[in-house]
């Protein structure tokens, strides 16, 4: 090895060198790469949202069938559609809002005490982009975004109502970190097939919906409002719970979905 | 030619570096939970070993050993980032199967290790092969773990279905703890012992001996 290697005008020389070239290097991968990654995960939004609202298609392109999906912006504070002003005002851009990163801005977010945070989320969006399937007129379903803590992870999901706004067409997660095998099976298709036409609120209005240990029964007159819980996964059920209650509740989707439903919101 | 094929194949079984080196045990548990995913951390971490190696032996002769450390560090660093970022765009599912372990391929030993032991002291080319062969060993270890992990644990193999499940009205009843991390020490130990019964010279020499009725003094 030549000698002058260890001198300081050479020791920087070669940091400073090698920093730029590698510099250089990811900076070019990370832009030339980004028009494809954001169409990645444009794609893998809708296919969880069709996927919510049982709309997939073998054969059938994503985009092709998210072309009857209409995505509206909601204030969560108001229970109402955002106005076009506000959602100008807010910087948002309907097609790409990312509810994720809302949470995290100080702006676009706010902070839940720890009584009004069943869910574990810390921060909540003020706005929340919610995706209508429309027949006709009217409307045929609507997705919603939900997430919460579950035991190790906040899971992120979609659930889908039916135009009556309470009976569940379809309820997953598509990203959760849970146990395998235990709380991991809220992935499995034969447990969220049971969500189906389940109904969220009781005749008070109240999003009661909830998982139970050891299975539904057939007698129980509430089992309309209940879903087995996950063997050996207390707590994800717990969180699964939780969540649904909370978007579903008074301080999430409630006042919208009320609205929706008396027919004052078009 | 000898030199080549002992640098390539050798990490494979003589020389295998989770098995007799014992270095990337970390991912080797967090991955092999499914065959897919270990597939790809498994290339993705031969690609970064044999690049980060040929362009640190490219450098190595200019490389104060003050910041050397640092230096190999960079290096393998922006190639994980660029792996991660590749993935991300063209195997977008698998990418968020693996999420943060693909940028724990920087702190992987095995890409370090052969950097800081053979790419400081030989050419390029030789450095890339000695990459590519250690990165060979670590994904024959991984592929066994996985098989394993997968076939016992989901009943599947590369996400084809080998054994019906009871949960989807089959009559294998999956055992859990093989999809849980700790498994994998299982089966990793299992085929150190087997590769060690196979191979004798990779036994270590015990530090001491023990005899029957002895205490532990009279042992040492």
């Amino acid at each position: 090895m030549a000698s002058g290697n260890e001198s300081i005008k050479k020791t920087l020389f070669v940091a400073l060198a090698l920093c730029l070239v590698c510099s250089v290097f990811v900076a070019a991968a990370a832009v030339g790469l980004k028009p494809i990654q954001k169409a990645n995960k444009d794609l893998d939004r809708k296919q969880n949202i069709l996927a919510a609202a049982g709309m997939l298609e073998p054969g059938k392109s994503v985009d092709e069938i998210f072309k009857n999906v209409e995505t509206r912006i909601v204030d969560l504070q108001t229970g109402e559609f955002a106005t076009p002003a506000e959602i100008k005002e807010a910087g948002i851009n309907p097609a790409t809002y990312d509810q994720k990163a809302a949470a995290k801005d100080p702006k676009l977010s706010i902070a839940l005490p720890a009584d009004k945070d069943p869910a574990s989320i810390k921060r909540r969006a003020k706005y929340a982009a919610v995706y209508i399937v429309k027949s006709g007129d009217g409307i045929d379903r609507i997705v919603l975004p939900v997430h919460g803590y579950g035991l190790w992870s906040t899971m992120y999901g979609f659930m889908a109502l039916q135009n009556d706004f309470s009976t569940v067409v379809g309820f997953g997660f598509y990203d959760q970190g849970e146990t395998p095998g235990l709380g991991g099976e809220v992935d499995n298709p034969n447990w969220k097939a049971l969500w189906k036409g389940k109904e969220v609120y009781n005749d008070q209005g109240q999003a009661v919906i909830e998982l139970v240990k050891g299975g539904v029964s057939k007698a129980d007159p509430e089992a309309s409002h209940k879903v087995d819980g996950l063997s050996g996964a207390t707590l994800t059920s717990r969180g699964v719970t939780h969540l649904v209650q909370y978007w579903l509740g008074d301080d999430g989707f409630g006042p919208f979905l009320a609205k929706l439903r008396s027919g004052g919101e078009k | 030619m000898s030199e080549v094929k002992k640098v390539l194949f050798g990490p494979i079984l003589a020389n295998n570096p989770i098995a007799l080196q014992i270095l990337g045990i970390c991912s080797a548990l967090a991955v092999t939970s499914s065959m897919n995913v270990s597939l790809v951390m498994a290339i993705a971490l031969t690609l970064v070993t044999a690049f980060s190696n040929f362009f640190i032996a490219i450098i190595r002769n200019y490389i104060p050993s003050s910041i050397r450390i640092i230096v190999q560090m960079i290096i393998i660093a922006s190639l994980v980032i660029v792996v991660d970022q590749v993935l991300r765009a063209f195997a977008f599912e698998i990418s968020k199967q693996l999420s943060v372990f693909v940028g724990l391929i920087i702190t992987n030993c095995i890409v370090m290790g052969r950097a800081e032991a053979y790419a400081m002291k030989n050419g390029p080319g030789m450095s890339f092969l000695d990459g590519i062969g250690n990165g060979l060993g670590y994904s024959a270890m991984l592929m066994i773990v996985a098989f394993f992990r997968e076939l016992l644990g989901a009943g599947k193999l590369f996400g084809h279905v080998i054994f019906e499940t009871v949960q989807n009205g089959g009559w294998y009843q999956p055992n859990g703890l093989m999809l849980l991390p700790p498994s994998a020490f299982f089966v990793i130990g299992l085929i150190i012992w087997a590769l060690r019964a196979y191979k004798k010279e990779q036994v270590e020499e015990p530090e001491f001996k023990i005899a029957a009725n002895s205490r532990a003094q009279e042992a040492l």
